[in-house]
């Protein structure tokens, strides 16, 4: 056990602390807000960003250097993110799907023309991805999915339609979960799929959530032509292309949450101080105090959950089911923290952004209404016990 | 950056956690439950023979000279088989006390037949208050012709009956400045005046006592480190032995989860497995989920007491709430999911759940090291 980073780690640090100190645009957070009515400036903002870190060889920098990355290792990587995080720099438009689930799955699953052809694209953000995998009867219940692929000469046809695909319509390909063969039990029959977005037959009708904005949208699939070649990881074997994905999404997105949910308390910490609650500043209030050191423990545990975890993958080579512990921490301690944000501000938490009097532009009200997404997406809670029983624990199927 | 134990510590776990396994059942912890003092000599000689009690003591004291981490991943294993008696009271809590305060003749008089084993001993700190800051600390000492007079009473002292030597931490100087003007002392408890009586409690695993001291007399050379100076190394201690205990808390923990998980494997209700409903699979992923945080929380404080590091504090405090919370929740849980032979005297499951409660209030509750975190985060 050695919790202290190398000198070569430290100077890395250094480096990308310099390189963002000195690219880090200093106006980004007014334009953040205003994106729900401003988007396409708010994309093109951060399709700019994000190519200045691939040109500068910070994007994906763990991807082998013939595919446009440094074959850098995770623990630089996750200097980087926390760097970023710390920096309160936005993240790179194309993170969290294209680089955190797309990357992957190519790299384990696809051929050597798809790795050359798609992954450096997707670092230097020249082309976006979306991810289609739920269905309206297909949410936890992935398997059960129904769109559907016909194969016809050197082609899929596609048919059917898929729900809550976050940023489709600023996404240039998307990787979808289809079925092809209807008569195989249902994990048997699925291929995963490269669509391009812009394909002749697909619909996207934007969904507004609760928060107002409309970051994802429902996606029609009307006789939508692909080319063999798109095929990931070979025909009725998309299941297990779709679990490299999940584990994924689950495991080491976190690095950078631990970091963002820290800089939020801190914030949080600053405006107990100022504001008053009951006649006297709300940081004496003990109750609070009590919820807000918390609120800290957990975040500090959450970064030493992730740091185990990664050490972990840095010795077995892939993320174990074990990120599903660390999926549930962040996302219902995410809950919590917005949960004190809001009752703290006490009745200045109904004021929304652009409302006279409303406290830091109504940031609060909107981190709590996203904090509800987090415990839904990337495998409900439930879900999440489900996989911790029976994968963790080995507890008998239900 | 390794989050993650070396094999030479992984060696050393799997050592302790066979050792105990032989040598420490719970048929064993159950008879020294009720037995006199809750102390086997013969499972003391085998700590003593792994070369625990010098494990963190250096070698030119006789002992083996690891590190904090070292300590609590031993300390881990025997939380987990409940070992009894006075391991804790002696290494973590008086060696290191002795290992901090002394002077190199008294660690020559102390130290080393601690760390051989020839030695136990104990520190009393708490008082009838029930406080762990230095505002607690009521217990006077004057000073008198080269010698100091100790008079009043301590609460909750373990193991005191089995301790050949008890650190008295004791006010020297006014109640103003309440951090200064207290003093440790190493008292013989054989001392004349130094009276020792049992208290019925809940955790019957590990003792308490009452200690009073009724005009003690402890020579010069036997105070550690400097008169009036003793609060700062004893808040250290205390930050380390929190973290020690945690150590513990964490091992028991992962035991009532590891039963609670085997026990819903194997008992059949309405011709299914238990642990096969949703419910029960939801609680015991819950108790896993707080069983390895508190281990992040635990091995990180661990590591920063293996470095002196300025955190240790707030770490300690973080570690300690939580676990506080995540003891008592998993080792109810066990309960809960064992249904009526949970709640029978026979099944262990009982003995963890005392044993998180006691644990618990030691070394101050969540509340307390929430409120600590809270003013050291600057609120
Ligand atoms: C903000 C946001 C962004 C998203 N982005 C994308 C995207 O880009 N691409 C994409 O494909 N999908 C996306 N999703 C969809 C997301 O993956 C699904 O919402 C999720 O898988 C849950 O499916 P569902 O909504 O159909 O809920 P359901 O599966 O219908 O679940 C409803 C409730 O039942 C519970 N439940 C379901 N099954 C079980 C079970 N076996 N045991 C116990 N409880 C159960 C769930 O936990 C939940 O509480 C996004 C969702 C959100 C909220
Ligand atoms: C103090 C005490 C006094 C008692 N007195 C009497 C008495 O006088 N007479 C008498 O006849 N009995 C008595 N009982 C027995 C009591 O009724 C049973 O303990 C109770 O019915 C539970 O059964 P069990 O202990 O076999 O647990 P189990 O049925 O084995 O249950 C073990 C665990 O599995 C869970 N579980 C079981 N089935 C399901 C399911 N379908 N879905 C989800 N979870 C499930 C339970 O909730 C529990 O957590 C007493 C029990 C106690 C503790």
């Amino acid at each position: 056990m050695n919790l202290n980073y190398t000198p070569e780690e430290e100077q890395f640090r250094h480096h990308v602390r310099a390189w963002l100190n000195e690219h880090l645009p200093r106006d980004w957070q007014q334009l953040a807000r205003a994106q729900s009515k401003r988007m396409d400036e708010w994309m093109a903002f951060l399709k700019r960003w994000q190519r200045q870190l691939y040109e500068a060889g910070l994007a994906g920098i763990s991807w082998p250097k013939q595919y446009g990355g440094r074959g850098a290792t995770m623990i630089e990587q996750l200097i980087l993110i926390e760097e970023m995080a710390r920096a309160q720099a936005p993240n790179m438009l194309n993170i969290s799907i294209g680089i955190e689930l797309v990357g992957p799955a190519i790299m384990h699953h696809g051929t050597e023309a798809q790795k050359q052809r798609y992954l450096p694209k997707i670092l230097s953000a020249e082309e976006i991805w979306s991810q289609g995998f739920s269905e309206p009867a297909a949410g936890s219940d992935l398997a059960s999915l129904q769109t559907r692929a016909l194969v016809k000469d050197d082609s899929f046809v596609v048919n059917g339609q898929k729900v809550w695909m976050s940023w489709a319509e600023y996404s240039d390909y998307c990787i979808l979960l289809v079925r092809t063969d209807p008569t195989a039990p249902k994990h048997k029959g699925i291929s995963f799929l490269l669509v391009d977005m812009r394909s002749p037959g697909i619909t996207i009708r934007p969904t507004k959530q609760i928060t107002g904005e409309a970051e994802f949208s429902e996606v029609f699939f009307d006789d939508v032509v692909v080319p063999r070649e798109n095929l990931v990881g070979g025909l009725n074997q998309g299941w297990n292309v779709a679990m490299t994905v999940l584990a994924h999404e689950r495991g080491t997105s976190a690095i950078g949450y631990q970091v963002r949910l820290r800089t939020e308390l801190d914030g949080l910490i600053r405006l107990t101080k100022q504001f008053e609650r009951n006649g006297r500043p709300a940081s004496q209030d003990p109750l609070l105090r009590q919820k807000l050191a918390q609120a800290y423990s957990e975040v500090e545990i959450l970064k030493h959950n992730i740091y185990r975890a990664v050490t972990q993958i840095m010795r077995t080579g892939k993320p174990g089911p074990e990120s599903s512990i660390i999926k549930l921490f962040w996302s219902e301690m995410d809950r919590r923290q917005k949960e004190i944000g809001m009752e703290m501000l006490g009745l200045y938490s109904q004021l929304v952004h652009e409302s006279k009097g409303a406290i830091d532009d109504g940031w609060w009200p909107h981190a709590f209404l996203w904090s509800r997404a987090g415990t839904i997406y990337a495998g409900s809670s439930e879900i999440q016990r489900n996989i911790i029983a029976e994968r963790v624990l080995g507890m008998p199927k239900g | 950056m390794e989050f993650g134990f070396t094999e030479e510590q992984q060696m050393i776990r799997q050592q302790a956690a066979e050792c105990l396994k032989h040598e420490c059942p719970t048929g064993l912890v159950r008879q020294l439950m009720e037995s006199e003092h809750g102390y086997s000599h013969e499972l003391w000689q085998t700590m003593v023979e792994m070369g625990w009690t010098g494990l963190i003591i250096p070698e030119a004291y006789g002992g083996v000279g690891l590190s904090f981490v070292e300590l609590a991943i031993v300390l881990e294993e025997m939380g987990r088989a409940l070992v009894p008696g006075s391991f804790f009271s002696t290494v973590v809590l008086a060696g290191q006390v002795l290992l901090a305060a002394t002077n190199d003749q008294q660690k020559q008089c102390w130290l080393v037949p601690l760390a051989s084993g020839k030695l136990r001993a104990t520190v009393a700190a708490t008082e009838s208050n029930g406080r762990w800051d230095a505002g607690g600390i009521t217990v006077r000492a004057e000073h008198q012709n080269g010698q100091f007079l100790i008079n009043g009473t301590k609460l909750f002292v373990p193991d005191a009956h089995i301790a050949d030597l008890i650190i008295c931490v004791a006010r020297t100087g006014s109640m103003e400045g309440v951090e200064q003007g207290i003093t440790l002392f190493a008292v013989n408890r054989h001392a004349p005046g130094l009276t020792v009586t049992p208290l019925k409690t809940l955790d019957q695993t590990r003792r308490l006592y009452e200690v009073s001291f009724e005009q003690v007399q402890v020579p010069a050379h036997y105070v550690l480190g400097e008169v009036g100076q003793g609060w700062t190394i004893w808040e250290r201690v205390f930050d380390k032995a929190t973290i020690g205990l945690c150590a513990e808390m964490v091992g028991g923990a992962q035991a009532a989860l590891d039963m609670a998980v085997n026990y819903s494997k194997s008992r059949i209700q309405f011709g299914r497995p238990i642990g096969s409903f949703q419910s029960l699979q939801h609680r015991c992923a819950d108790m896993l989920l707080l069983t390895e945080s508190a281990r992040s929380a635990v091995y990180a404080a661990a590591w920063v007491a293996s470095q002196d590091a300025n955190d240790l504090s707030l770490q300690a405090s973080i570690a300690k709430s939580y676990t506080n919370d995540a003891y008592r929740y998993v080792t109810g849980e066990c309960i809960q999911i064992h249904g009526g032979m949970g709640f029978t005297w026979e099944h262990d499951a009982h003995l963890y759940l005392k044993r998180a409660k006691a644990d618990e209030v030691t070394f101050g509750d969540a509340a307390f090291h929430r409120e600590r975190i809270a003013k050291l985060i600057g609120l």
